[in-house]
């Protein structure tokens, strides 16, 4: 097998070096009535190229979002990725790498780390970034389980707006405890008043900006609301582009910053991994979940890194730790880290200019068609708008002819009342000219 | 000066004009290297017997300071927070935690002495 | 797993380290150089404090003139990002690179880590745009081969384990025992059992069991080792009781020993009532050989980025799903994959057959790109080969512990499963600390093994060479242990105490870091 060096007679010199007669001697612990006599059934072990055709012939079942004209957004955008990114993230030295507990010989991961940090610091305008965390949406439960530690109250507010998905994520992680979580009905509108929900036991106050239906809004005044009655505001971004055009959630005066990294770092995956990005205030640096990396000197007095207030996690702090989290999101990091270098500042704004200008062209070719309805008046790069018809279906026919016409919101919000004709429509940089006008065509000749 | 008691938790207690000094023994920083950080509590909090009233930690550990007798906090050391190391440095002087006020002087007589601690801690090596 | 013992020997970092004289650093003084850099160790200022505005590394054209229609949202001011061009930023991070150890490079025994060679194949694999460029929500018509990429995943797993169901979300280990303590909590309260409050968690624990417990709202209640490194089964019995809600067990345990007891164990943790949580960490040693279910487990996450070879990636992504027995599988987290006419299907309700789901664990489906790579890497090994890939990893272990066991102190008797365990013992003659000799092993070109952990032993040296290491790589690592011990008998020991002396850094000022924690860079005039 080409993974295994060992031969039959490494085995048997290793086995006597030992003094054991075989193998199974070694396993002597495992009670006689679980020993497997012989491999599970199984297919046997297979040559690289008879593998390689069998993942390829899966994988040919599959239509990539790639070889359609697809504007498919609400939670994972589809962004093009410098051919560098995936060159330097496969280098073994990072990708075969462990968590840096050496920090002698991890200086590399470190220093990546500690940029990371501070790129999501400066994008989201918030002080102190995390090291990442599994994606946005565990990001959001970690955060109401933060609020709840710096506040010391149970009441967790979520937004209509919030993703679904994330606000699942929260409720599936405050169910175990005290907490209560008051989640606003969807609010495709964008009607709803969050500040008049506040209560004194508040913790925090969970809002997506842009939202899930792509709803774009200056959160200020809700900041202002939350701060008077001593609850945190937690602002999640699920479209980091939208960063490179919108007003910062630190400008706006969040408490926790809380995004998807996954747009300018892995790319779409069909879901996972991906990346959560999480940021606060200094003053509550204790509290954070998850790994952070700082700044020390060595035994010669040089600058380097480490991993830092380790006090907070569970391998030190156990059931008291802030989080359960141990491995999170490295490499993924290490990806957003190498893209927003090459991106810099002008092309992390130009980017997102792009994806907006993109979106005004899709949402005005949306608005042409007769009986769509665009919900939105402001938007970064997703719009939802009300078909006369119910969504889902109408996606499902369309992509037959290779355009991904959008999410239709159902398929967010299963079940609920007041969604069938809703669909959520993104475009990005990687959306061309031609494509807007297929979608246009596509809907229209559906509609006629 | 007001005699020192101690716990087998590695408090110690000074009682003096009516208000009692808690902090960590000289024999617990040094156990517990470096201190890095200690989180105290809010002035007016009522505390019990070993109830858990502050943290204190180290690179690698964190731990919890428990309250030797009953009382109000009155008072919280806050030079430790940009200065963890005093606790290093003077542990059971400069380095204190907490005063506590409205407490009964008279538990304190259930703690150890100097030379008491002194003999618990030989039996911990 | 790497925690250092404050109770053990310590040395401030940032304090002048004994013998580290004149002449320790080597681009110090005239036997130096002068820029600071050593041949292929190159120095590397941050990516701020190297960028320039007008500078870009991508050409993206300017949109043509539209009107934004944000909300009059508009981001004022520079964000502060640096402006590098391509070659700087590949310059930038080969040379970060250049300063990681990394299992491509060698030997890599990172005790309850499992570093083994990571295949390419499964990196190619991972990357085809079949897999890579699928949106999580396009129409299930569209994505059937990753659907069924998913479930030849669940039915691997279930061979392995022996389980009949397997969750798939989870997204690292840690959250896959979340998942399955929830479904524990979740079958409880639906039997009118959500009295059972504790959990029983053994000492030597990751720290994961019982920070994930308290996530879940149980109080912890550890269980002490025997003398022999497993659960003290009578103590463990004797704190069974009507409001227990599980057993949370690590087997292979974290000293890499098999619990003899597991399924005595079992049947207690039942006859009381409780759930038996296996955390699988470990799987490596058995996978092939025994079928958790067999053992009595209800429920065990596995690390396919320690078992099954997906990339350790400096610290993640992981992924951790988690096998499930029949009794616990009704409360199995969102979404669920299901056979339906049209084809496989995401069920994303908790309805039906689904009403008793825990809810939502992540956004979308799991760690597909992980679930390509372990796919990838089973068919490759065949059940013949994974079963191989335990006695090798377990042979390779007991060859160290038994090549080593008069150079260092084995906490246990062998034989061990994937990892073997020493203690300071017998370093402690010297004034040597463990962390001492991990820093020595790093002059030496290995990565040290795991240190100070399980906390159950002193100084703890935790070693596991997973079966990808070739006999000779081994004995090299043999060998180099066995050199230091050399030079500490020959009264080299302040050599390992100034240790490492040759990596890119030195010893590290953890003190400092955490003291004034400076978390970011920030401009000179912040």
């Amino acid at each position: 097998m080409r993974y295994l060096p060992l031969t039959p007679d490494d085995r048997r010199a290793m086995l006597a070096a030992i003094g054991a007669g075989s193998v199974d001697d070694l396993f002597v612990d495992v009670p006689a009535s679980a020993r497997l006599a012989r491999p599970v059934d199984l297919p046997k072990h297979a040559g690289e190229m008879e593998v390689e055709r069998a993942l390829r012939a899966l994988a040919a079942r599959n239509v990539p979002a790639g070889e359609a004209a697809s504007f498919l957004g609400a939670g994972a955008y589809r962004h093009f990725i410098p051919a560098a990114v995936d060159h330097l993230i496969q280098r073994g030295e990072f990708l075969t790498s462990y968590t840096p507990y050496q920090p002698e010989i991890s200086q590399g991961t470190l220093q990546y780390l500690f940029e990371f940090q501070t790129q999501v610091a400066l994008i989201s305008g918030m002080e102190i970034a995390n090291a990442s965390l599994y994606d946005g949406a565990s990001g959001a439960a970690e955060a109401a389980l933060m609020a709840r530690r710096v506040t010391r109250r149970a009441g967790v507010i979520a937004s209509g707006g919030l993703h679904p998905h994330w606000r699942d994520t929260v409720a599936t992680h405050l169910n175990w405890s005290d907490a209560a979580l008051t989640a606003a009905p969807a609010d495709p509108e964008g009607k709803e008043d969050l500040a008049a929900m506040l209560r004194d036991d508040t913790a925090c106050v969970i809002v997506q900006n842009p939202d899930v239906f792509g709803r774009v809004r200056d959160l200020s005044p809700l900041a202002r609301a939350c701060q008077s009655r001593g609850a945190l505001l937690i602002v999640c971004v699920a479209e980091v582009a939208s960063l490179g055009l919108i007003a910062p959630p630190g400008d706006m005066g969040a408490d926790i910053f809380v995004g998807e990294g996954q747009g300018l770092g892995p790319g779409l995956n069909f879901g996972g991994p991906y990346l959560g990005l999480f940021a606060t205030r200094e003053r509550f640096v204790r509290q954070m979940p998850g790994r952070i990396a700082g700044e020390t000197v060595d035994a010669d007095g040089k600058r380097g890194w480490v991993l830092t207030l380790s006090t907070r996690e569970q391998h030190i702090r156990r059931e008291k730790a802030t989080s359960n989290i141990c491995t999170n999101s490295g490499l993924c990091a290490l990806a957003f880290t190498i893209h927003m270098a090459l991106l810099g500042e002008e092309g992390f704004r130009r980017l997102a200019r792009i994806n907006h200008a993109n979106a005004c062209r899709m949402a005005d070719r949306l608005a042409a068609i007769k009986g769509v309805a665009v919900l939105n008046d402001a938007f970064f790069n997703e719009v939802t708008v009300r078909l006369p018809v119910a969504a889902a279906p109408l996606v499902d026919r369309l992509a037959g002819q290779k355009v991904f016409a959008g999410v239709p919101a159902s398929r967010l919000y299963p079940g609920e009342a007041g969604m069938e004709n809703l669909l959520i429509s993104c475009a990005t940089e990687t959306t061309r000219e031609d494509e807007i006008e297929a979608l246009g065509r596509a809907l229209e000749g559906a509609l006629r | 000066m007001a005699e020192t008691r101690y716990t087998s938790e590695h408090e110690w207690i000074r009682f003096d004009g009516g208000i009692a000094t808690v902090g960590i023994s000289n024999y617990a920083q040094s156990q517990l290297g470096d201190v890095v950080y200690v989180e105290l509590p809010e002035v007016g909090r009522k505390v019990t017997a070993g109830d858990n009233m502050a943290v204190v930690e180290s690179v690698k550990a964190a731990s919890e300071v428990y309250a030797p007798i009953a009382g109000e906090v009155a008072e919280v050391n806050g030079a430790l927070a940009d200065a963890p190391e005093t606790i290093n440095d003077d542990a059971e002087g400069a380095g204190w935690f907490v005063r506590l006020k409205g407490v009964d002087a008279g538990a304190l007589a259930s703690l150890m002495d100097e030379a008491a601690y002194r003999k618990y801690v030989e039996t911990l090596a | 797993m790497s925690t250092e013992d404050p109770r053990g020997p310590r040395r401030p970092a940032g304090a002048p380290l004994p013998g580290a004289g004149a002449g320790a650093s080597a681009d110090a003084g005239p036997g130096g150089t002068v820029s600071g850099n050593r041949a292929l160790a190159i120095e590397e200022r941050l990516l701020f404090e190297q960028g320039e505005a007008g500078r870009c590394g991508v050409d993206l054209p300017e949109p043509a003139n539209f009107k934004p229609r944000i909300g009059g949202t508009e981001r004022k001011g520079a964000i502060g990002l640096p402006g590098l061009s391509e070659p700087e930023v590949v310059r930038h991070f080969t040379r970060l690179s250049q300063k990681n150890y990394a299992i491509d490079a060698g030997l890599f025994p990172l005790g309850s880590c499992t570093m083994k060679h990571n295949p390419r194949l499964n990196e190619k694999m991972a990357r085809l745009p079949g897999f890579a460029d699928l949106h999580p929500l396009q129409p299930e018509s569209t994505v059937q081969g990753a659907l069924g990429l998913m479930a030849a995943l669940v039915d691997w797993l279930k061979a392995l384990t022996g389980m009949p169901a397997i969750a798939l979300p989870p997204a690292a280990g840690a959250q896959g025992e979340l998942c399955g303590m929830m479904t524990i909590r979740a079958a409880h309260d639906a039997g009118g059992q959500d009295a059972r409050r504790r959990v029983l968690v053994p000492e030597s624990a990751h720290g994961t069991n019982p920070a994930t417990a308290a996530l879940c709202g149980y109080h912890i209640d550890p269980i002490p080792a025997n003398a022999r490194g497993r659960v003290d089964v009578a103590a463990m019995k004797a704190k069974l009781g009507p409001d227990v809600a599980a057993l949370m067990l690590t087997n292979p345990n974290t000293c890499g020993l098999f619990e003899p007891d597991i399924v005595e164990i079992a049947r207690a943790i039942h006859d009381a009532g409780a759930y038996f949580y296996c955390d699988g960490a470990n799987f490596n040693a058995i996978v092939g050989k025994v079928r958790p279910a067999d053992l009595g487990i209800d429920v065990m996450h596995m690390n396919l980025h320690k078992t099954f070879s997906t990339p350790h990636g400096g610290g993640g992504p992981g992924s951790g799903p988690v096998a499930l027995a029949a009794s616990l599988a009704p409360y199995a987290p969102l979404p669920w994959l299901v056979a339906g006419p049209a084809g496989l299907h995401l069920q994303e309700e908790a309805t039906g057959a689904a009403s008793g789901a825990i809810g939502r664990l992540k956004a979308f489906h799991g760690q597909m790109g992980m679930f390509v790579r372990a796919y990838t890497y089973m068919l490759s090994h065949g059940s013949d080969g994974l079963r191989q890939v335990a006695e090798d990893a377990v042979l390779a272990a007991n060859y160290l512990l038994a090549s080593l066991k008069d150079t260092l102190t084995p906490a246990f008797p062998g034989p061990c499963m994937h990892e073997c365990l020493f203690d300071d013992e017998g370093l402690r003659k010297y004034d040597v600390s463990t962390l001492d000799f991990a820093k020595a092993l790093i002059d030496e070109g290995f990565h040290p093994m795991t240190v100070y952990f399980p906390l159950v032993v002193h100084g703890a040296m935790l070693v596991e060479p997973t079966e990808t290491e070739p006999r000779a790589e081994l004995d090299r690592f043999i060998a180099a242990v066995k050199g230091l011990k050399a030079r500490l008998d020959a009264g080299g020991a302040d050599r390992l105490k100034t240790a490492p002396h040759f990596s890119p850094r030195r010893r590290l000022d953890e003190t400092r870091a955490a003291r004034q924690p400076v978390l970011r860079w920030s401009p000179p005039s912040r």
